[in-house]
């Protein structure tokens, strides 16, 4: 009896080791799904699963404070704070064509290395095609497959993406795309009162932009080197207050133009440097890693938004110190 | 001088509780790395708090068991086993030290700020990649090494207390 009793229970506890360290966490999509999706078939080792090109930037945000009264976080209060960014484009592959992009990037870290940094990845479409990860996940593997327009077709949530994407005309630099934080938070007041928002970084540039050589694989890298040597590049950082009649757990959904708009300040870009050499190379620009005064909305996006991010960040990270260890033993 | 039968309540009580804190941050870590779902961001801050919880648990029992007087192993359990027993031990307070710590070095060189309950923590190392890369990988081997490590060990114990009833497992237990 004493033998059966303890084989049973040794073999409960090897299930449960094998269930925690295989199955828990999985359901239907996991984290590691996506990103295996994300990289495909040839691995960019040392480089980011999705929007793997991309070049650093950093300069100062400066706060008008006209958020101030909504939330606590620091980086809302008027005054100037640095920042760490990234612009990029959608994608795995770090050599790809910058002009034949179907999305571009503009990604801020404001306030690293402090307890007040606010972290946002932000895009140039302002909504999902699809509200959750799973969908998402189906969608990107239409795209693998050339279904598109039978996914689409099957998801009448993706109308608004779609509209949005009919009428969008990629400019010639990325100092003149509007780029969307796509999902919604709350921002915390000092009374706990919560209300929610959506933001997007606009364009404070009428110069348009000369592309010097169209066939580069850099165009818009080159444009926005230049365009800074004749100063810093600036945008409107601009906050979209919810109303009673949006619901700010769904990204496919655009807030009505008549909703509350006030302006959080300015970003203004001053300087720009390859990725390798950049300080946002070490940064994963997950949209959680928020400020008091900041709390994620209820979106299931945002959160396989994080976890997918982090996956990847693991994954360029081993890649980078393998390569380290490698170079250290042929010296 | 003669060895007690069984360990002090204090190891005992320490033994107990780290269990239980150590299986739940196993099982939300293993968890929440693969997960999509919504409580996966409270899973990890709740990872994170205890984390630094049983940093703090790992360093009160090291001293509680330097300077304790532990039972010695019976004469019936062979060399082989005592020697086993010995580095499955020390396995774990390594294991339990690394643990916790490269979970703060990898935030920390992930440039993530951590707190506990509201007070920020220093961030011992700068944002780096390959220092990222290194304590990311160390936190997740070790976790498997932690699981093999507990596997092992219930295994042995369920032996000890249910074949050969030799006052092993009970010397966990009580007096």
């Amino acid at each position: 009896m004493r033998y059966v009793l303890f084989a049973a229970a040794a073999g409960a506890v090897v299930a449960a080791a094998v269930y925690a360290v295989t199955v828990s966490g999985r359901a239907a999509v996991s984290a590691q799904d996506f990103v295996n999706l994300q990289q495909g078939d040839s691995i960019q080792a040392g480089f980011r699963r999705a929007h793997a090109k991309g070049f650093c930037i950093s300069g100062e945000f400066q706060a008008s404070g006209e958020l101030a009264a909504y939330s606590s976080a620091k980086a809302l209060q008027p005054g100037s704070y640095p920042f760490i960014g990234r612009i990029s484009i959608a994608g795995s592959n770090p050599t790809a064509p910058d002009l034949r992009a179907p999305v571009r990037s503009l990604a801020l870290t404001i306030l690293p290395d402090t307890v007040h940094q606010w972290r946002t990845a932000m895009n140039t479409p302002p909504v999902m095609a699809v509200a959750t990860p799973e969908k998402f996940y189906q969608q990107l593997l239409a795209i693998q497959s050339n279904t598109v327009p039978q996914f689409f077709a099957e998801h009448p949530e993706t109308a608004h993406f779609l509209k949005w994407r009919s009428h969008y005309q990629p400019t010639q630099s990325y100092a003149t795309e509007r780029y969307h934080s796509i999902n919604a938070f709350y921002l915390v007041d000092r009374q706990g009162k919560q209300q929610a928002v959506r933001w997007a970084a606009l364009p404070l540039t009428d110069d348009a932009g000369v592309i010097s050589d169209e066939e580069a694989a850099d165009a818009l890298q080159q444009e926005f080197f230049s365009r800074l040597q004749h100063g810093p590049v600036r945008f409107d950082m601009q906050f979209t207050l919810a109303t009673a009649n949006d619901n700010p757990a769904d990204a496919t959904i655009p807030w009505p133009e008549s909703n509350p708009q006030l302006s959080a300040g300015t970003i203004v870009i001053e300087q720009a440097s390859l990725q390798e050499e950049g300080a946002c190379n070490a940064l994963n620009f997950d949209p959680l890693v928020l400020p008091a005064g900041f709390l994620p909305s209820k979106d299931p996006i945002l959160r396989a938004r994080a976890a997918a991010y982090a996956e990847s960040h693991r994954r360029r990270a081993r890649e980078v110190l393998m390569q380290h260890v490698a170079g250290g033993a042929d010296e | 001088m003669n060895k007690p039968q069984t360990y002090p309540l204090a190891m005992r009580v320490m033994h107990w509780l780290m269990a239980a804190l150590v299986l739940s941050l196993l099982f939300a870590g293993l968890t929440m790395v693969k997960s999509l779902g919504p409580w996966q961001q409270q899973l990890l801050a709740w990872h994170k708090a205890m984390g630094l919880i049983a940093l703090l648990a790992i360093v009160v029992r090291l001293i509680i068991r330097l300077r304790s007087e532990t039972p010695k192993l019976p004469d019936t359990v062979s060399k082989m086993q005592q020697l086993a027993a010995k580095i499955t031990q020390c396995g774990f307070y390594v294991l339990l030290f690394v643990m916790p710590l490269s979970g703060y070095l990898m935030q920390n060189a992930a440039g993530r700020p951590l707190s506990l309950f509201g007070l920020p923590l220093p961030a011992l190392l700068n944002t780096d990649l390959v220092l990222y890369g290194l304590f990311r990988e160390v936190h997740g081997w070790a976790a498997l090494l932690l699981v093999l490590l507990i596997v092992v060990h219930i295994v042995a114990a369920l032996y000890h207390g249910l074949i050969k009833q030799d006052g092993v497992f009970r010397s966990m237990l009580r007096k």
